[in-house]
Order: structure tokens, then sequence, then C-alpha cells
């Protein structure tokens, strides 16, 4: 028994669109056959996660929250692997990217002005960058593998910042809680819409990840650099009969991917925490390479799938609050569905049969 | 009574979506006979032979192996009653030896007794091979030997040659016919499938020719003169290329591009390294430089392209050093290339059309991206209008990908996409390989136009019939080595292949006696 | 001392050995699987959880190698069977195995763990010094060091073997010489998934016999570094697996030997001494380029 592939001539737009509904509607089923395995309803669940968080403002608030760093990450990523490099260290860049926005309002907490925010965000996008720069420089280099290079590295930042939060940049009227100082009001993120019947906690940051996402697309359909990447990914030898040192297109996407995963490192430590931490993120930088395929690498697509697995760290929360499910199952969740959207590509791209063969058959007819 | 024949076809039918790649093809094989299958590149015989192989299935009809019908579900089953195949592309393993190579294919025998058969078999068919050799190290004619001794072990009653001599020296040809009797002799049938009629004439009795997948006819090669069978394949008149005298004459003394000493490393694992190729191009020739497969051709390209980067000196271009400038720097001065693989790296599949032009077109003189660095979609639109037709490249309607172009279609492009602008230097590796010859015929028409308008062309080829016609002085490549140019008029073919296979540090193995 | 030293990196290097191993078969098949930590966590907890119910680690060991697997056979017909991007199906198998493994045993935090107990072998546990070490350690060394020489001879020594070398350098000809490369390059996944299953059951089974979230702490990535450092030869593995168990060791006996070095820092040595030797490892690319499988993560689809 096997599968047999046979590649489409031309996958129409229908389908394109269709694939990455049909992997959500298959993880769907996975988690209800789960969450019956469990011992709970099925259905309950299922609206505990995923309507649930959509009834109330103040939790769609808290979706725009979650959902920004993803979008940011992922449609860094989206830029990386679009051109064949694999960025897998986002999470690292992130907190690297954290600890620099952090440096302002920690090491000078008297710097107050209008000034103060937007150094943050650039100081966030140059530590990310520079931390994702080392798996870039390392594989221009020598070759090593930016897959390793860049996941060893999220290991060290999580140590790093540990080092920091519990050593020096301990807040000193802090009773020995391992945190830094809290930032002063120049250095947080303002709330987009803080009052009134649609008021909550949901700040710029979400404005921030669509509009990197708009500019993602431009330079992806409209610019040579975009194009660049495009070859680079299908064909480093094209790439190279055109021109593109494949170097420079390296090196570029994780410039590009650092700088965004360490603007959400920003946006998180200046708005929804307002201080360093030793935990800063729930693995947004590993869930954002799960938002980058369930968006078919397109920004735009990135920001539907953002809001889909920021509802599902909310619906973890609150299906442990209503029914009593381990927060986990959110993780396990984000894995199936990563898994059902890459089977999903493949059916866009192929027809899929299934062949039994029997044993007879294969013997030849004397 | 007479005997059944060995293999024969009734109407086989196969279809690849809305191409008929074969037709109702009938035909019979009888033992002890050689015979060629001929068509153009498209007519089907690939796919008649991978039929015939149990590679594919039939839609259609079916094949009847001594009188008996017969199906085979795949090659292993092919090859268990009686096929043996010699691909023109070689299922070989680079790192692994002769010996374990053969082991591979031939999971059923044991290790040791596998050994003495190959000598067995290679000592009788006079198939010179070093069981102990790494795959790596040989060259394309030993290479070959090991597909054959591998299919002749399982002792097979109809061999299919594919292709054989393409990876030949004209030297090595003989010995193989000479091999191919021998079988003959022994009572085997042979299929042999070629597109080069004098080798078919010299060696076959009969030729079946495929068009468009039809089996067109059947016909006896030593009583029909070369341009018949051709032009039974084409199904049309063959046109002859025009050549013309550079209107310039004076501009001729200028060196265009100057080779000085150029040597380099292999980036590859199983590459060929370049030692100190020197040669002159000059305004308005075409240099032919032949070879066989594998022999530092492609890194003679990636060199002279800019791909590699080389010693400064290394390549002069219009008398200024070259060697460290890139791809778009020579594309810049004047400069177009065009590489021997179309699929991933002249051109990208998944690309549209519109956008594998932008592959090479992306400077400002090309107008197809703005100063801020955006692409103007109508520019580049403008240019494909343009280049399909003048190269008649036929493209399904709409905005489609490459991979809906057939190669010969592409390579038309590639090609075209080059031309589109002034140009002093031309540098193509195999530019008709895998065309047919109606386009063919176009490439190279298009070639002897440019050196005519004063332009230098190096051409790069296997094909030594393509470099006799239109290559004005001939060098050969081997072993990473480039022979002195000498103009093609003062050349045989006999000169030609002995360069070919001439390298004198390549040992070949003797035959133990 | 020196015996309780050579014990503890012993301990730290078994499971990387055994998880290396397993991958650097899956590699030499031509597929790259970056799940490793993934089959290695969900190994560790379902052998926690098997030794724990039924008391035995015995249970415990078979129940990580099935745990193992079991995630590899998922991994199998996705990057397979429905030839997906083998990246990104081994980093979702890593996701997805932390889930599971994280919500299998949030019960079983704080709980003591069944340990495997050493086997002495009789006589050669008897030499002074070598013997305590190598000859009176648990199942998983042994196992280890006979699955490294096994794995040798099988890749270098064997037909199958050599069919699996061709599979992974140019699966286009070894499918045209009919060998079954779909079904060469699954039973290698599989092996890796029950090697890293295995690994995993080490970890509870004896390194810490006891459930912490993440307990593979990045060993299973360690282990991808360390098939590349072996440049795909098994043997260089066990060089390779100690060096980093001694690493690991040393940052531990730091610490308690109060090195006056943020204990931050000497945690994240593992994985800084990873990227120093990948880097070494690169830049001598006429020795890693012989023995990289050529079709390395490049899905296959059979042409028919």
């Amino acid at each position: 028994m096997r599968l047999e592939l046979t590649p489409r001539r031309q996958a129409g737009p229908f389908l394109n669109l269709a694939a990455p509904v049909l992997a959500v509607g298959f993880t769907a089923v996975v988690g209800a056959v789960l969450f019956a395995a469990l011992g709970k309803p099925p259905l309950a669940a299922l609206y505990a996660y995923f309507i649930e968080p959509l009834s109330e403002v103040w939790s769609l608030h808290e979706l725009a929250l979650k959902a920004a760093p993803l979008i940011l990450i992922a449609v860094g990523l989206s830029v990386c692997f679009r051109s064949n490099n694999w960025n897998i260290g986002a999470e690292g860049q992130l907190i690297v990217g954290a600890i620099f926005a952090s440096a302002l309002p920690v090491l000078a907490p008297n710097a107050t002005g209008p000034w103060v925010l937007p150094l943050m965000l650039i100081l966030a996008m140059v530590g990310g960058a520079l931390w994702a720069m080392i798996p870039a420089v390392l594989k221009n280099r020598f070759g090593t593998s930016e897959i390793l290079v860049s996941l060893m590295l999220v290991y060290v930042a999580v140590l790093l910042l540990d080092y920091l939060v519990r050593g020096p940049w301990r807040n000193p009227e802090g009773f020995n809680f391992p945190e830094s100082r809290s930032f002063g009001a120049d250095a947080l993120l303002p709330e987009l819409i803080s009052t009134g019947a649609w008021g909550g906690r949901g700040n710029w940051g979400i404005v921030i990840a669509v509009a990197a996402a708009v500019f993602t697309t431009i330079m992806l359909t409209r610019m040579l650099k975009g194009f660049e990447i495009k070859v680079g990914g299908a064909s480093a030898r094209a790439a190279r009969f055109a021109g593109f040192d494949a170097r420079r297109t390296t090196f570029f996407v994780f410039l590009f991917s650092g700088a965004l995963a360490g603007l959400a490192g920003a946006v998180e430590v200046a708005g929804a925490i307002g201080q360093l931490r030793p935990s800063i993120s729930p693995g947004y930088g590993f869930t954002a390479i799960i938002v980058a395929f369930l968006g078919r690498l397109h920004p735009i697509g990135i920001i539907a799938a953002g809001f889909l697995l920021a509802l599902s760290y909310l619906g973890g929360e609150a299906a442990q609050i209503s029914i009593g499910l381990s927060d986990r199952m959110a993780q396990v969740f984000q894995g199936v569905l990563l898994f059902s959207v890459l089977a999903s590509d493949t059916l866009v791209r192929y027809r899929v049969k299934l062949v039994v063969v029997r044993a007879q058959e294969r013997v030849a007819h004397d | 009574m007479a005997q059944p024949p060995l293999l024969s076809a009734h109407g086989i039918t196969k279809s690849f979506g809305p191409l008929r790649a074969c037709s109702g093809i009938s035909l019979s094989l009888h033992e002890g006979e050689i015979v060629a299958l001929l068509g153009e590149n498209g007519a089907g015989k690939s796919t008649f032979v991978k039929l015939m192989f149990g590679a594919l299935q039939p839609e259609e009809g079916g094949f009847e192996w001594r009188g008996a019908p017969v199906r085979f579900a795949d090659p292993a089953a092919a090859r268990a009653a009686g096929i043996g195949m010699v691909h023109q592309h070689f299922s070989l393993f680079e790192a692994f030896t002769v010996a374990q190579n053969i082991a591979l294919a031939l999971p059923g025998e044991a290790m040791d007794t596998l050994i003495e058969r190959t000598r067995t078999v290679s000592e009788t068919y006079g198939l010179p091979l070093d069981p102990n050799a790494l795959v790596a190290d040989l060259s394309a004619g030993e290479r070959q030997r090991i597909e054959i001794v591998r299919c002749l072990i399982e002792n097979p009653q109809l061999i299919i040659m594919d292709e054989p001599t393409s990876v030949l020296t004209p030297q090595e040809v003989e010995p193989l016919f000479n091999t191919l009797r021998t079988l003959r002799d022994e009572g085997r049938t042979i299929l042999y499938i070629s597109h080069k009629l004098e080798e078919v004439r010299a060696l076959c009795q009969s030729a079946i020719v495929l068009r468009r997948g039809e089996l067109i006819t059947t016909l006896d090669p030593t009583d029909t003169s070369a341009k018949a069978i051709a032009e039974a394949m084409v199904g049309g008149t063959i046109a002859h290329l025009n050549r013309r005298a550079p209107s310039d004459a004076e501009a001729l003394k200028d060196v265009l591009l100057k080779v000085d000493g150029l040597s380099h490393g292999s980036d590859s694992r199983f590459g060929t390294k370049l030692k100190d190729i020197n040669f002159e191009l000059r305004r308005g020739e075409v240099l032919g430089i032949a070879g066989m497969a594998g022999n530092g051709q492609s890194e003679l390209f990636a060199c002279l392209s800019g791909e590699l980067r080389s010693e400064p000196g290394a390549i002069t271009l219009h008398g200024v050093p070259a060697g460290q400038r890139g791809i778009e720097a020579r594309r810049g001065r004047g400069a177009a290339f065009v590489p021997e693989e179309r699929r991933g790296h002249s051109a990208v599949q998944s690309l549209t059309l519109t956008e594998n032009l932008l592959l090479s077109r992306h400077r400002a003189q090309d107008g197809t991206v703005s100063r801020a660095g955006f692409i103007r979609g109508r520019v580049a639109h403008d240019m494909l209008n343009r280049i399909v037709r003048r190269m008649d490249v036929r493209a399904p309607d709409g905005p489609v990908t490459a991979a809906a172009l057939s190669g010969g279609n592409l390579q038309k492009l590639v090609m075209g996409r080059e031309l589109d602008r002034p140009l002093d230097l031309l540098v193509v590796n195999q530019p008709t390989w895998g065309v047919d010859a109606g386009a063919s015929a176009n490439i190279r028409q298009a070639i002897l136009d440019l050196a005519a308008g004063g332009a230098g062309v190096v051409v790069i080829s296997q094909d030594l019939d393509e470099l006799f016609e239109i290559a004005d002085r001939m060098a050969v490549i081997a072993d990473g080595k480039l022979s002195d140019a000498r103009p093609t008029v003062d050349l045989s073919r006999t000169d030609v292949g002995l360069l070919m296979g001439g390298s004198a540090d390549r040992q070949e193995p003797a035959l133990a006696p | 001392m020196i015996e309780a030293v050579a014990l503890t990196i012993i301990t730290a290097a078994t499971s990387l050995l055994l998880a290396a191993l397993g991958e650097l078969v899956v590699e030499r098949s031509g597929v790259l699987n970056l799940g490793v930590e993934g089959m290695m966590v969900v190994g560790a907890v379902a052998a926690f959880a098997a030794a724990q119910a039924t008391g035995s680690p015995y249970v415990g060991v078979v129940s990580g190698a099935l745990a193992g697997g079991t995630m590899a056979l998922v991994f199998a017909c996705l990057a397979l069977g429905l030839a997906t991007n083998q990246v990104a199906t081994g980093l979702a198998l890593t996701l997805f195995g932390l889930g599971v493994s994280g919500l299998v045993g949030e019960s079983f935090v704080g709980l003591p763990g069944v340990t495997l107990e050493p086997l002495a072998i009789p006589l050669l546990s008897q030499i002074p010094i070598l013997g305590p070490i190598l000859f009176n350690q648990d199942l998983f060394f042994y196992l280890s060091i006979a699955l490294t020489v096994l794995v040798a001879l099988f890749l270098f020594r064997s037909r199958r073997g050599l069919q699996l070398r061709a599979v992974g350098d140019d699966p286009d000809a070894a499918h045209a010489l009919g060998m079954g490369v779909l079904k060469i390059r699954t039973l290698a996944v599989l092996f890796g998934g029950v090697c890293a299953g295995l690994a995993g059951a080490q970890l509870t089974l004896v390194y810490t016999p006891q459930w912490v979230e993440n307990i593979t702490a990045g060993r299973g990535w360690i282990a991808l570094a360390l098939v590349v450092f072996a440049s795909w030869r098994p043997m260089r593995l066990i060089i390779g697996a100690y060096l980093f168990g001694a690493v690991t060791i040393a940052q531990f006996h730091a610490q308690a030997l109060g090195v006056a070095i943020p204990s931050q820092m000497l945690s994240a040595l593992p994985y800084l001494a990873t990227i120093v030797v990948l880097v070494l490892i690169a830049s001598n690319r006429r020795f890693t380029m012989v023995n990289t499988p050529a079709a390395l993560a490049q899905p296959f689809i059979p042409n028919r």
C-alpha cells in the first residue's frame, strides 16, 4: 500500500485558499477526538477554545495583543523560508530584541520624552537583527547549518535574559523578585482604545504588525528584492545566474526576520508586560513558524493565521478556566495544525491516490 | 513453422493529459537483429520504451513475448522475463565502486560470485572494467560499460540501448558496435535508439520511425539515404543554415575575450578542475569547444560567465581584466550567457515566463526595474511578447510558468531573452541539447547571424555535427584542459575524437589476456 | 573521583549517542528529521509513565522506544508519504512532542521515578577502575555502544546498508534500479524514532529519574549537531557524544566548585560548544563533503 502523488499542472486559486481552511477543519476534528478521549465534551471544549474568546471586548483586546508578535515574527520568517533559509531561532531574537529595548528604561529610568519609545523599538530591531546575524554570518562564512545555530542561540538568549533579570538588571526596589523595574509611561506602547465600551488593553503593536505585513507584501510582490528572494528559494543556481549573491540574500533575510522578531520582543515588554522578566514569551518564536506556514508564507495570509493562533493561546487559557483542560492542550493543537497545514499543502500541489498493490500482481505473467 | 517474434506490440497507446505520447503503435522484434528506433525529441520513443520495459502501463493495446501476451507491472518484471535496458542517463552512484554499483542493481546475487561474473562478462564482450574503481573517477564511456555489464549479467534476450553513443568519443563507438554485433550473433535482439543516422545505417538491419507518437514507417537503413531518413523523422524538408560573412571586416581584429592561464578548482564534490586554459575570441567568429560530458564544460562556462570568480587577469573582456567581475558586471559589458541546464539554471520552472525574463534582464538598461527597485510589469510584459514573436515560442495562453513549456520552447525563450539586447559576446553551453530539429536550426541560425553582425560567440557542445556546422574554429576540452583552437576546415572528426579521449593521464584498465 | 566523573559523563553522553545514532541512519537515507527533540521528549514521558505504572523500568524502556517509533511514524507518513517539506515537518514534530509530553506529564511532576539499576557483567566488572566504569552499567550504555558498532557494520559491510546509502545519495537512480526508496527511508525513519525514544527513556529512567517539563533541554538538537560533527560516521559519534557529555558535566562541577561565573553562563556552555563545533567541522569542507548524503532533505516522489 502506498500513496501515489501526481503533480497538478496549475493549482487554482480556490485550492490555494482551500488548503488552510481544510487544515483548520482537520485540526478541529482531531481536537474534538482528543477532548473526547480526555473525557471532556468535545463541542463545549471547541466552543471554549475558538468561539468564547471572540464574544467579549476584553478578550478581543487580548487577541490583538497575542496576534501582534506572532504576525511580526511570522512575516519575517516567511521572507526567510521563501528564500530557503531556515531561521528557527526567532524566539531567541525576540528575547534579545526585548533586552535591547529594555536597556533604555532599565539603565536610564529617568529618561522621558516622546523619543524614548521609538528609540526602544529601533534598539529592539538592532538587537534582534544582531542575534540573527550570527547564524547568517556563520552560514555564509563557514557553511554552518543555520537551523542548528539559530536554535542553539535560543537557549543562550533565554539564559542571558535569566542572568540579567536575576543579576545586574534586577529591580533594586523589587524585594528580590527576578524582574526589572517597571517601565515609565514614555517607555510603554499606548493603548489603541483605552476607554469606552470598546476600550481594553490592546495596544499599537497590532498596528505595527499589520503595517509590517503590508510593507513586506509590497517588497515581495513588487520589488526586485522580493524577486531575488523568490529566485534564491526556487533555485540557488538560477539565482547565481541572475547575479543574485546567495550570501547577500541570506544575510538580508536573517537581518530582516531578526529585526522583526526583535521588534516583537519590544512590543511584548513595552506593551502587555511593561518590564523585563525571566520569561517574556510563551514560545511566540516557535508558534510563528506555524503561523508562517498556515499563512502560506504570504504576509496577508499571515495576518489571518496570526489571529487564529492567537486564538488558540486564548482558548487554551479559557478552556483551562471553564472546563479544566490543561493549557498544554494549546501546544498540542498547534503541532497538529502545522501537520495538517503541511499535508494540505501537498493536496494542493498534487493529486493524491491511495494505491493498494497485491502481491501476485508484482509477479510477471509468463 | 516460423518462430513467433521475440516481442510484439499491438496498438500501444499512452497519453499524458492532453498529449498523446504513443498512439496505436504496433511492431515486432525478432531474434538476432538490431533494430533502430528513430524519432525526434518528443516523438514518443522514450515513452514507448518505458511502456515496453514496464516503467509505464499502456492505456490501450498490449505486448506479446514469444507469442504469449504479457504485462510487466514494473521494470523488475521485464528484467525477469529477459529484457535488459541501458539507459541514456546512468543510474550510477558516484561515491560507490563499480562492484558495489553492480551489486545494487542485482539484489539476488551473492557479492563474491558477482565480481567473478563481472569479470567474465567484461572479458567476453570486450568491455574492460576495474571492479574496485570508484565511479566518480570514471569517464562517461567507462560508466556506460558498467551499465552494459550490469545489463548483460542478467543474460537478457532483448536489449534496449538508449542513445548509447551520445556519451562516447568517435573512437569509442566502433568497439561498442563490435560488442553489439557479437550480442546479435549470439541470437539476442537489440533495440537501438538514436538520432545519429550514419551510425544507424552502419549498424542496424531495420529502422522504425516514430513521429508525434505514431509509427510512420519501417525502413531499411542500409538502403536509404541519411537525408531521406531524417525527412521521415521530421516530416518535411530540413532547412540549410545560411552563413553570411561579417559585414565589417575591419572590426574582426578586435580581441573580445581573452582567457589566459585560467585554472580553477571545482566547488562540487565530483566536479572537474580546470587546468591552464588559454584562448582568444575575436569579433565575428564562432569558437566551438567540443568534449565529452563532464570534462570541465560547466566549470569553464561558470568561469566565463562570472558565476565562478577566477584570477583577475585570467579572463579579459574588451581588454579589461574581468576574472573578479560578477555575471551582472559582465552582462553590463555586452556579454550574454546561456547555460546548459534550463530547468533550474537559465530558467526556473516555478516562475512565470515574464519572471524568467527578469532573471538576466533586471539591469537599468533593460528598463524592467525602476531606480527605487520596483519591477515594471508593463515593460517586462512587452519584452515577453517581443521575444515570443521573434523566436516563435509556443506557449499556452495566459500567465503560465516555465514548467508549461517544452524543453525546446523554453530554450528558444532563453536564447531570445539574451538576443533581445545589443550583444558583443555570447557564451552558450549545449545550445540545442534536447531541442527538436526545427528549433535547433533556428537557434544555430541565430548564432550565425549574431556572429555575422560582429559579435563573438563561444559554443560549448557535445554535438560534433553541430560544431562542424557552425564553428569557425574549434578546440577540445578533456579532463579540464583545453586544446589549441584550430580552424574547423583544417579538422577532421578523427582529429577531434582523438583529442576528446586523449587525456594522457587517464588510465584505461587493461583487459586481462 | 575519576571514576565518579567518568560515570557521570557516560550517563550524560548515552542519551546523546542513542539519539544521534538514530538520526545518523535517518540522514544516511537522505531524510532530515528535525523532530529528534520531540521524539525524545515523548519517549521520556512514555518511559516514565510506564515504569511508574508497572514498577518495572524495563517496561519503561520498551514504552519509550515504542513512543519514539510512533512519533517517527507520523513524520514518515507526512514527509515521505505526502512528501511534505522535511524541515517544517520535523519542526512540527518537535512542537507537537513538547506539547504532548507537557500535557501527559502534567500529573507526573514531583513524583519519584523508577530507576533502571546497573547490570554488572560478571568478571569484567571486577577489573580495577575500568570495570566499574565500563562493565557495571545500565542497559542503555551497553545498548548504545552495541548499536553504534552494529550500525557501522550495517552501513559499510552489508548490502542493505549499501542500499540505504545509495538511497541517500541518489534516490532517482535507486528508484530506477527498482529499490523501494520510500520503504527504505521509512524503515530508517522508524529506527531513528526508536533510538530517540530510547534516548528519552534514558533521561527519565537513569539520568534524572523523575519527570520535569522539557526534560530534554535541547539534547535532541545537540544530537542533530553531533551527526554533523561525526560527518555521518557512526564510530565518530562516540567521540562526539562523550565530548558533549563531558562539557555538560564540567558545567555541573564548575557550579559545585563555586566558580565565580554566573551559573547561566555555565549552563549556556553546551549550546555554545555546539556552535563552536559546528563551525570547526563546517570550515573543513573536504572532511564533511565526502560523507554528506547527497540527497539530504530532498523530498522524493516516485515518477510514476
